[in-house]
């Protein structure tokens, strides 16, 4: 068994843009969930119309790519306000049960055949990010070192990626070591208190599940930027659990966690799918107990292995406050 | 930590005695201050009072077909300390989570020095300086201390999305206000709890904190909803002792208690609810002996105030 290949295709899975597109959008559950305390279960909602307002503009309508991401961006402003404006109001649940809806309704209407002028219905979008590559400032050749290594357009969405991931885990930590901060999470804490105290919980509720969407939509663009394909099938509800999983990973609540989580989540599941297919290549996993095609299953149930083992040892998550652990918190 | 604990309680103990002559000697000005500051003429349900801060008229709050809360008339005392006694399901809590926008009443109209208060959101009630806290208490647990008291401070700049991007803009008032938490915590000895999450705290400090955070506000008027309940005979004279101070700044105090004689002590007027309806109101000493009260609420073993069922 090589180990060099797979530590190299993990440590690849590991700093991958989709990686960094799921950090992204993991900093937006964590804005909602581990700050707000927000149930928002349609992060890939946010993704969603992201990625299309993307491939659409482009796409469909000839615009520019820039104009995509405005365009993206809107929709998930849209999208939040849409989402929040009936339910804020009410008791959490109800979000969590109106955006897992709304996730899906998204997903089924995008891949419909009635809009497939505008979303390419079940056959997605294709090739709408020539322009972000157009303006590649890196030379054509390889970059990396040993086995983890780029093209120069992988390099560019890389630096793109954890760029925006940069900037958005700055934003968040600037946020809630302010007073806006302080307010929400005291939202997330008891509600009812905030609102004693003068606050406008539904106006910050508000504000929260905007930006966290906005971010989700912009991992949603760095997802299909990278492959320059937008797909409808690949938006559906697990990708928001193993948001959840990789978040509550990292650390909900914590600054660096959905980043952490997302690195470590890519990792492993990368890790193990590399692994799982050399021990049947090599005859150690007899065929008859593990086909090839069920790796991408078995991985999977292995990570949710980890995630529940970790949840048994380190219950507030890699990077979370053990000082919480002693609270009994509700 | 044992150590820490039995110096803690030595502090609360000594505390307490500080307040229990603080309670005794407003007991014994109770009388002469009533005179003055309540000069009233009529003593029952729906009395106008000199200078009233608080005036509700025909609160109604039904839930299906339970009158919780059907108050005809009620003026409340600017600077007073007022309590709302009353049996348990007597519409007490109800009535305050109306009157601080906390539950929408079927029908009626109150106003809060001057303006009217009735639809409106409980986070603009509290902004007018009229703040409650919770029966059960309500602690921000994953806050610490100081985050508690921080929090309550009105008119943040940094509480801005934007502003609070850029710390230079708001860190000014934020000295400021963390100025004004650390008197309040030492007011209320809980500055050496400052840096700990307000879920480790006892049940008689998160009472304290509830208190010192709503006062953060810098209200006109504080509601408390039960200060004392749940705890036990020492920490109750210090609440008690900063009930009775809050006044003393000013403030004008509204609070639900149903130990009368915790109530008769420092209370400068008395209103009683049953049913959902005020059915008595009148300085502590008159309440005591009013028959409608008696026979709704104390029933027949009441002691005198202040006598051996304390």
């Amino acid at each position: 068994m090589d180990f060099s290949v797979i530590l190299g295709d993990a440590l690849r899975g590991a700093i991958s843009s989709d990686a960094a597109a799921y950090a992204l959008m993991a900093i937006g559950l964590n804005i909602h969930f581990g700050y707000t305390g927000l149930l928002n279960f349609g992060q890939v909602g946010f993704m969603l119309v992201g990625a299309y307002g993307v491939a659409i503009t482009v796409t469909t309508f000839g615009g520019s790519l820039w104009l995509g991401v405005v365009v993206g961006v809107a929709c998930a402003v849209v999208l939040a306000l849409a989402l929040g404006i009936p339910t804020l109001r009410l008791r959490a649940d109800y979000l969590a049960i109106t955006t897992i809806a709304a996730g899906e309704i998204l997903r089924y209407v995008y891949r419909s055949g009635y809009t497939e002028p505008l979303t390419g219905g079940v056959f997605g979008l294709q090739g709408f990010a020539d322009e972000f590559y157009a303006i590649n400032p890196l030379p054509p050749g390889r970059y990396g070192i040993g086995r983890v290594v780029f093209s120069e357009r992988g390099l560019w969405i890389l630096l793109v990626g954890w760029g925006l991931v940069v900037l958005a885990t700055l934003v968040v930590y600037l946020l809630m070591q302010s007073p806006w901060g302080r307010v929400i999470r005291s939202i997330r804490e008891n509600e009812d208190v905030a609102r004693s105290l003068g606050k406008n919980v539904f106006g910050y509720k508000m504000q929260s599940l905007v930006l966290g969407g906005v971010l989700g939509a912009l991992g949603g663009m760095v997802f299909v930027i990278s492959t320059q394909s937008a797909h409808p099938d690949g938006y559906n509800p697990v990708v928001t659990f193993n948001l959840y999983a990789l978040l509550v990973l990292g650390g909900a609540g914590t600054v660096f966690g959905p980043v952490l989580g997302s690195v470590i989540f890519w990792f492993l599941s990368v890790f193990l799918d590399s692994f799982l297919r050399q021990a049947i290549e090599l005859g150690f996993v007899p065929a008859t107990i593990l086909a090839p095609a069920e790796v991408g299953a078995v991985r999977f149930a292995l990570v949710g292995l980890g995630l529940m083992l970790l949840m048994a040892y380190r219950p507030a998550g890699i990077l979370g406050d053990r000082r919480e652990l002693a609270l009994d918190v509700r | 930590m044992s150590v820490e604990s039995e110096d803690a309680r030595r502090d609360t103990v000594g505390e307490a005695e500080v307040a229990q002559e603080r309670a005794v000697a407003a007991a014994a000005a109770a009388a002469t201050r009533t005179s003055s500051l309540m000069d009233v003429t009529t003593t029952g349900p729906g009395s106008a009072k000199p200078d009233p801060i608080l005036v509700a008229d025909e609160v109604r709050r039904s839930f299906g077909g339970l009158r919780a809360v059907d108050v005809g008339h009620l003026e409340v005392q600017r600077g007073a300390i007022t309590s709302l006694i009353g049996p348990n399901g007597a519409g007490k809590t109800t009535f305050f989570n109306l009157l601080t926008g906390f539950d929408h009443a079927n029908s009626g109209r109150w106003t809060f020095a001057g303006s009217p208060l009735a639809g409106m959101p409980a986070y603009r009630v509290a902004r007018r300086g009229l703040v409650r806290t919770f029966q059960l208490t309500k602690s921000l647990m994953r806050l610490t201390v100081m985050e508690n008291l921080k929090l309550a401070a009105a008119g943040q700049l940094g509480e801005r999305f934007f502003v609070s991007l850029v710390p230079p803009l708001w860190r000014a008032q934020e000295a400021k206000i963390e100025e004004r938490a650390e008197e309040l915590l030492e007011r209320f000895r809980l500055d050496r709890m400052r840096d700990d999450f307000a879920g480790t705290l006892s049940g008689g400090q998160r009472k304290l904190l509830e208190m010192a955070r709503a006062l953060m506000v810098r209200p006109a008027m504080v509601m408390l909803d039960e200060p004392m309940a749940g705890v036990n005979p020492a920490l109750t004279e210090s609440l008690l002792g900063h009930i009775v101070d809050l006044r003393d700044r000013g403030m004008t105090v509204l609070f639900v208690e149903h130990d009368m004689d915790v109530v008769m002590g420092i209370s400068d007027w008395v209103v009683c609810m049953a049913q959902g309806r005020i059915i008595a109101e009148g300085p502590p000493a008159e309440i005591c002996q009013d028959p409608a009260v008696i026979d709704a609420y104390l029933g027949a073993h009441h002691d005198e105030p202040g006598g051996e069922s304390r």
